[in-house]
């Protein structure tokens, strides 16, 4: 597949489209690929998929715990095993399936969590979730990848089925998703990657809020300021060398993510730090501990200081 | 012939029960549980599954998952029975490092399909493995011991909706109605009512048997036609069954047995 013609058709689309239309490819090359979901198909994308593969498609309907036991057991027979439906559910509501079936026993499943994040702020906090990665970090024999973009998403998903341990890969951001990597790259699973170097400021981020990061960069850089900005895909296993080293040689990390900063990147950088001699200051952006009202992506970015500007002067404000 | 030597069987599972449960001393172990259990599970291991023991994981077995985990001490006792595990092992029950511990750790080679024990989880697993095997085209059968207690968990009722919605007619459920759950009885805690009209209305074929009956549970399982239905038999129990002292007494779900306890109850052997 010629990946570069497609970045700018997958960033139209979005995660989810783009997840679908991954999905018939994997489809081609693993034929014991099984995609399960709870009445997502439509949301997830993968209404053709359904369609042209029903026998390696189970929908088991509105009932998420069901949907992680009948997962693990079907991987437990040798399927490859992608389960999918919005991000609140494929994680917090069968969160004790998720430790028991795939953390514990080691069941292997890939989760794809559907608009994770603010995108669905329109519909309230019921459907936005900023406590998945919080919550999976806790649970042993469990990956977390944040694609930062739709070719990420499928270089994360290619590289998940073949990893070792089961894989949480957190989608963010609606259709027309900021376009992070506008070149074909190399990934591999628990390695970050500095996407513009800089030596002022560290930004560390994962998802599609990467977008906001780099365009912050670039307004800054006519401020003379020289923002690095590191895409820090995989949350766990996190890498400790890029952050200890990133530590090192800056005098300021400013972390970004569409999450609480309890208990996702940000904590996940700051435990590293902790471990480490170091001069860096670390600041947080993300959602401070709190459902504000509701609205657009946007106005949440906005709320929670995860805008452009907003990012801009936290980096001012801090260096 | 066929039927005594299931009784035996099941013979020999109590005496590894008390046996397991007396050797883990202060520790407690489930007891109730277990001995209400034991009848269905002889029958299944050594009259009705293709089970052996084997140095790799054989394929063409069929699945047994034992979704109230807390009985495990039936599961090994029958394991010890099929030569899958060594007597010795029962000793090492609940000690540091064990295996066998007071919920069942997955070991596919030891038999034990999957950790169980966080109640409402193994239908789902078991569904999951049917399917598999229906998808596979793979003749292997699926069976799910529940207990009653267990089916105040919604997920044993999104598993079964699940069950009948894929026609899995290669899974068998077999529910372990001995009317008690931790605290108390069922009716007093969280009346289940019929439970047998309960799946019916599922969409499952429902039987209800005495679980005692090892005639009754052979012939009911030898029966089974594929239909295009899950089947779900219900088998009536009592908790803490072979033992006078433990029958109906729920202080015996989980409890110590002590060296003149387990002395006077061997004599019901």
């Amino acid at each position: 597949m010629n990946i570069e013609k497609n970045i700018k058709l997958w960033s139209s689309l979005g995660m989810r489209a783009t997840f679908g239309l991954i999905a018939m490819e994997l489809s081609k090359k693993y034929p014991d690929l099984m995609i399960t979901t709870s009445d997502v198909s439509t949301s997830a994308g993968l209404d053709r998929y359904k369609n042209k593969y029903p026998e390696k498609f189970v929908d088991v309907g509105i009932a998420e715990q069901n949907l992680i036991g009948i997962s693990a057991g079907l991987s437990s027979e040798g399927f490859k095993v992608i389960s999918t439906t919005f991000a609140p559910f494929q994680t917090l509501r069968c969160c004790e399936q998720i430790k028991v079936n795939l953390g514990y026993m080691k069941n292997k499943i890939c989760m794809v969590g559907l608009a994770s994040g603010l995108v669905l702020g329109n519909l309230g906090f019921t459907h936005c979730c900023i406590e998945d990665i919080g919550v999976l970090r806790s649970i042993p024999n469990i990956s977390i990848v944040v694609p930062s973009d739709p070719l990420e998403l499928f270089k994360v998903l290619s590289g998940a089925i073949n990893y070792k341990d089961s894989v949480y890969i957190r989608l963010t951001a609606g259709s027309n998703t900021r376009i992070v990597n506008s070149k074909d790259y190399k990934f591999e699973i628990g390695k970050a990657i500095e996407i513009l170097p800089g030596k002022d400021v560290a930004i560390i981020g994962c998802g599609n809020i990467l977008g906001e990061c780099l365009e912050a960069a670039s307004i800054l850089k006519e401020k003379k300021i020289q923002c690095s900005i590191v895409n820090m895909h995989t949350i766990k296993p996190i890498d400790k060398e890029k952050i200890k080293n990133i530590a090192k040689n800056n005098k300021l990390i400013v972390t970004v993510e569409e999450h609480n900063v309890i208990g996702g990147l940000g904590t996940s950088v700051a435990e590293v730090m902790s471990s480490d001699r170091n001069n860096c200051k670390l600041v947080r952006l993300g959602i401070n501990d709190f459902y504000s009202s509701g609205g657009s992506y946007e106005y949440l970015k906005n709320i929670y200081g995860l805008s452009v500007e907003k990012i801009i002067q936290t980096v001012l404000s801090n260096l | 012939m066929k039927i005594n030597s299931l009784k035996n069987f099941a013979k020999n599972m109590r005496k590894n029960i008390i046996f397991t449960a007396f050797k883990a001393g202060s520790k407690s172990a489930h007891i109730g549980g277990a001995l209400s259990a034991t009848d269905i599970i002889a029958v299944l291991y050594s009259g009705i599954m293709k089970i052996k023991k084997s140095k790799t994981i054989d394929n063409d077995r069929d699945r047994f998952i034992l979704s109230k985990g807390h009985a495990c001490l039936a599961l090994y006792s029958a394991l010890v029975e099929k030569k899958i595990l060594k007597k010795k092992e029962l000793e090492t029950f609940e000690m540091d490092g064990s295996a066998l511990l007071g919920h069942p750790i997955m070991n596919k080679l030891s038999g034990i399909e999957f950790s169980t024990g966080s109640l409402g989880m193994g239908l789902s697993l078991g569904v999951g493995v049917a399917l598999a095997a229906k998808k596979k085209k793979k003749s292997y059968k699926t069976y799910v011991v529940l207990g009653d207690g267990e089916c105040n968990e919604g997920s044993i009722w999104e598993s079964i909706l699940s069950a009948s919605h894929f026609k899995l007619d290669n899974i068998v459920i077999i529910v372990d109605r001995n009317k008690f759950q931790q605290t108390g009885q069922n009716s007093s805690i969280m009346d289940l009512k019929n439970l047998k009209n309960k799946f019916k209305s599922f969409g499952c074929e429902t039987t209800e048997i005495d679980g005692h009956n090892i005639e009754q549970i052979y012939k009911t399982l030898i029966d089974i036609k594929q239909n295009n239905k899950p089947k779900v038999i219900v088998a009536n129990t009592i908790k803490g069954k072979g033992f006078k002292l433990f029958e109906n007494n729920n202080n015996w779900h989980h409890s110590v047995i002590s060296k003149s306890i387990y002395r006077e109850i061997l004599k019901e052997l």
